[in-house]
């Protein structure tokens, strides 16, 4: 089979803008195999970080035709559907400076991680021999665990591509190892750091690092489970915390978002140079009759406008209330 | 260039490397690690099926147990006060790792729960599913997150070292070239502790990662210092074809078989007890046995895991089943797995004493990288992890006393004008037509057609003639990229002369080892010899570049030899 790359050259002394390559190749070869087989007997000025094969070092993450994935991991036949004229863009990862061609400066990632405290403090007594912990518990943090650190969502992450602050994905899902490993004694005050601005409440919930990641840790349900942890934990004050609260208000109480109250709701009554901003959103909304006159009295206040069949809304709360959030799939 | 101090430097970042520079920064040593990749992308993440952890609780059970399998199973060439030192110390080192952090699979009661693995009699590995090496190295860098210690240590991350330091015969430190810039620098330490693991890539196939190039094993052999039981390298009966990539013997130790092509449980005629957790070199003669003799399918037999259940199968070696289903297609749940014997692990490596110390003073060794000896002639399944946090920590105690009475010797710059000689010599170089990737290419082909699972004299010494072959190709090849920055043609050039030496001190020790013990069968001289061979080779290099082979005994302190069956 042919294989065709187009590859982003980058770095101070060597080519920069784009090496095309064609290769012959076994139908089986990743993208990996594809590319040592460039280096080592066409190009061998060409750079990229790789070691295990099997996607358990993390060392190949880079963009193929716009998207992040492991190298490894990649058949080529699965991208190109078998068709041997489709030239597959080759780039190193976003969000992250280029050293050279498709190795990434991963100081950020290493930084953010740094910055969730992400290894065990337990209190009190150490036990003699190991601690007793649900296997359950344990497994599940095994998902977290799988996390090679290869930084695909990082590098795809959409929060962090406008906001250089997020401590995005791959950091927030290594939070979720340490805050709910029974073991560590500061969950609490973790969750309150986690809540703060650059948190778990400003990721936009885009999914795109559940589906980049290739090893199935799908770090935004864990920033999902993290802000649930948090909204139990009683941890509010933010707007992330008061937007869920005023949503989940208005659905249970009248059954449609109350448009009305949700900004309010959300940013804080008396926080007037936060709503005057929303001023021409809102103008816009009322126009649109987005509005609704009866929608004025606050959801959960007598008089607050019901839609008809509540019973049935309140049915449907209940039972998606008792569900467990879905494993996530991992594209192949 | 600049010069760097420090009292220890650890080179290599793996489990013995970041186990040994733990325990050195939290006994008070300014302490620098240095690794040619990100600590979290070293080999040994890939060992997938667990650890063993002799003395923790009922199931780790009693330590000399484990003591005696492992020796059983090293083919009686392992040192007694050695292994005692691993199995004794062992299960303290595994708590400590769940202290740490290791989310260990647990039973009912949220105790850890334990795994067969093969050459035990008892079920005694710990582990994480199929990613305990992950697992355990995540979460010792995790230690190495904590401000206290990230911000006191230096971690020269893809820095690749070039060749260690000594000077009046005592090692003081490294010289290292910062990938980033192309630079050499110069490394002084009071105390250098090598943790660079394996050569597995001196084979072709092999299961290990790309950077298991035996880097620190070649420096230390031309620093000088020893090397020992080199021929000793370990099979793994189950690898996939083409690309070696390793199932772990988690599997059969979770009840898996394997099959001839007429789906014969074939192990029963080699080792009707232990069937399919016979130590390794065993399983692999057996399965190379079958397929020589026409009952394997494509080179290869079957690992057949279907009647252990999804639940097992997903639950317990998630890793492998996504493993067979992204490389080639196959659903363990309903198929069987074609697999082969591949090489794995070197049992040999720089001579130590059970302290990680080298007869070179300022010099140390610990993980795969070292012979210490407790792997002997075979390591058994989940021994390599225990073997580098153990061994790593050891280095550390005793090379931090050691060093408070050691002064810092200036180095003079010219300390790295060898290396960048030698590096501008390569980039020099015209084109010839030759490729390093192929010079690579032969030696891994032919070392694994004539140093493989069954050796014999003609094979052994047609591979001496091949490597000359491929020095002198070697010394003439260049390389593509000129640059300095992330030059890793350069790299990769290096890396093969590091292999070339480790390839000559394999094939010259297993000509010299006339008996088939372990891991090491030759097909002229079948049996164990223990009245001739019951001792280790010592190969060492002279100043005048030859090589100086000596034995020395094995130690044993309550086990006696005798015949090993399973």
């Amino acid at each position: 089979m042919k294989v065709k790359l187009k590859v982003k050259r980058a770095g101070p002394d060597g080519p920069s803008g784009y090496s095309s390559y064609e290769i012959d190749a076994a139908e089986s070869v990743t993208l990996l195999d594809a590319l040592i087989q460039v280096r080592e007997y066409e190009d061998g000025t060409l750079a990229l970080r790789c070691s295990c094969r099997s996607a358990i070092c993390g060392s190949c993450s880079m963009r193929v035709d716009g998207r992040a994935r492991l190298a490894c991991r990649a058949k080529v036949i699965a991208i190109t559907g078998g068709d041997e004229n489709h030239e597959l863009t080759v780039e190193p990862m976003g969000n992250m400076p280029v050293i050279k061609d498709l190795i990434n400066d991963m100081e950020l990632f290493w930084q953010k991680m740094r910055s969730v405290d992400p290894y065990l403090k337990p209190e009190g007594v150490e036990p003699e021999g190991e601690y007793r912990v649900p296997n359950e518990t344990m497994l599940d943090l095994t998902h977290a665990m799988n996390c090679i650190m290869c930084g695909a969502c990082v590098s795809d992450c959409t929060v962090l591509e406008v906001d250089k602050n997020f401590t995005a994905p791959a950091a927030l899902a290594k939070a979720y190892r340490v805050v709910a490993d029974p073991r560590d004694g500061h969950s609490h005050e973790r969750l309150q750091k986690l809540s703060e601005y650059s948190g778990i409440w400003d990721c936009t919930r885009c999914n795109m690092c559940v589906e980049v990641c290739p090893k199935g840790v799908a770090p935004m349900n864990r920033i999902l489970q993290l802000r649930e942890m948090a909204i139990e934990e009683g941890i509010g004050g933010n707007s992330g915390v008061r937007h869920t609260n005023i949503f989940t208000k208005s659905i249970t109480d009248g059954g449609r978002l109350n448009e009305i109250w949700m900004v309010p709701g959300s940013v804080g009554m008396f926080n007037v140079p936060r709503l005057m901003k929303e001023m021409p959103g809102a103008l816009k909304m009322l126009r649109a009759g987005k509005l609704p006159f009866e929608q004025l009295i606050p959801p959960g206040a007598p008089g607050s406008a019901k839609m008809k069949g509540m019973d049935r809304v309140r049915n449907v709360i209940r039972k998606s209330a008792s569900l467990k959030a879905p494993k996530p799939v991992v594209e192949e | 260039m600049a010069v760097y101090e420090h009292d220890v430097l650890v080179i290599g970042a793996g489990l013995a490397g970041m186990r040994a520079a733990i325990q050195a920064q939290q006994m008070g040593a300014d302490v620098a690690m240095i690794s040619k990749v990100h600590p979290v992308r070293s080999h040994s993440n890939a060992a997938q099926g667990g650890i063993n952890g002799p003395g923790v609780g009922e199931d780790g059970g009693p330590w000399e147990e484990h003591a005696f399998e492992t020796t059983k199973a090293s083919d009686y060439l392992g040192d007694q006060d050695a292994i005692t030192v691993l199995a004794q110390e062992g299960g303290r080192e595994v708590l400590q790792t769940e202290h740490w952090g290791v989310v260990y699979s647990r039973k009912p009661d949220g105790s850890m729960a334990v795994r067969a693995f093969g050459g035990m009699k008892k079920a005694r590995t710990f582990f994480v599913g199929a990613i305990t090496g992950q697992a355990i190295l995540h979460v010792l860098y995790e230690q190495l997150m904590k401000p206290s210690i990230y911000k006191a240590m230096r971690n020269y991350e893809e820095w690749f070292v070039t060749s260690l330091i000594v000077d009046e015969g005592q090692c003081r430190g490294a010289v290292a070239m910062n990938i980033r810039t192309g630079e050499l620098h110069a490394i002084t330490a009071k105390a250098t502790i090598i943790c660079t693991g394996g050569l597995g890539r001196v084979y072709e196939p092999s299961t290990n990662a790309l950077i298991c190039t035996g880097d620190g094993i070649a420096q230390a052999y031309r620093a000088g210092a020893a090397l020992m039981d080199m021929e000793m390298i370990q099979i793994h009966p189950t690898t996939l074809k083409g690309t070696g990539v390793l199932i772990t013997e988690g599997a059969r130790g979770e009840g898996a078989y394997l099959l001839n092509k007429d789906g014969e449980r074939f192990m029963s005629k080699y080792a009707p007890s232990m069937m399919e957790l016979a130590s390794r070199d065993v399983v692999s003669r057996a399965e190379q046995t079958e397929i020589d003799e026409g009952r394997g399918v494509d080179g290869c037999v079957f690992l057949d895991l279907r009647h252990l259940g999804e639940k097992v199968i997903k639950e317990r070696l998630e890793e492998i089943w996504e493993i067979a289903r992204d490389l080639v297609n196959i659903d363990l749940t309903k198929e069987l797995l074609p697999t082969l014997p591949g090489v794995h692990y070197s049992m040999g490596g720089v001579k130590t004493d059970t302290w990680g110390a080298t007869a070179m003073p300022g010099l140390y060794s610990a993980g795969e990288a070292a012979c210490v000896s407790v792997h002997g002639a075979n390591r058994v399944g989940a021994n390599s992890l225990l073997d580098t946090l153990v061994f790593g920590r050891r280095a550390a105690e005793h090379a931090v006393p050691w060093l408070r009475n050691q002064k810092v010797r200036p180095v003079p710059e010219s300390v790295i004008d060898a290396d960048r000689k030698m590096i501008q010599d390569v980039l020099n170089r015209p084109k010839n037509g030759d490729r390093v990737a192929k010079i690579r290419h032969d030696m891994g082909v032919s070392m694994s057609a004539n140093v493989g699972l069954f050796r014999s004299p003609e094979r052994l010494e047609k591979q001496v003639g091949i490597l000359k072959e491929l020095r002198a190709r070697y010394d003439a090849v260049g390389v593509e990229d000129k640059g300095k920055v992330f030059n890793t043609d350069l790299l990769f050039h290096i890396e093969l002369g590091y292999m070339l030496d480790c390839a000559d001190t394999i094939v010259r020790s297993a000509i010299e080892r006339k008996e088939s013990r372990g891991a090491h069968t030759r097909l002229d001289y079948p049996n164990r010899d223990d009245e001739n061979w019951l001792k280790h080779i010592v190969l060492t290099k002279q100043a005048d570049g030859s090589e100086k082979m000596t034995y020395t005994p094995v130690t044993i302190t309550q086990w006696q030899p005798q015949e090993r069956k399973y």
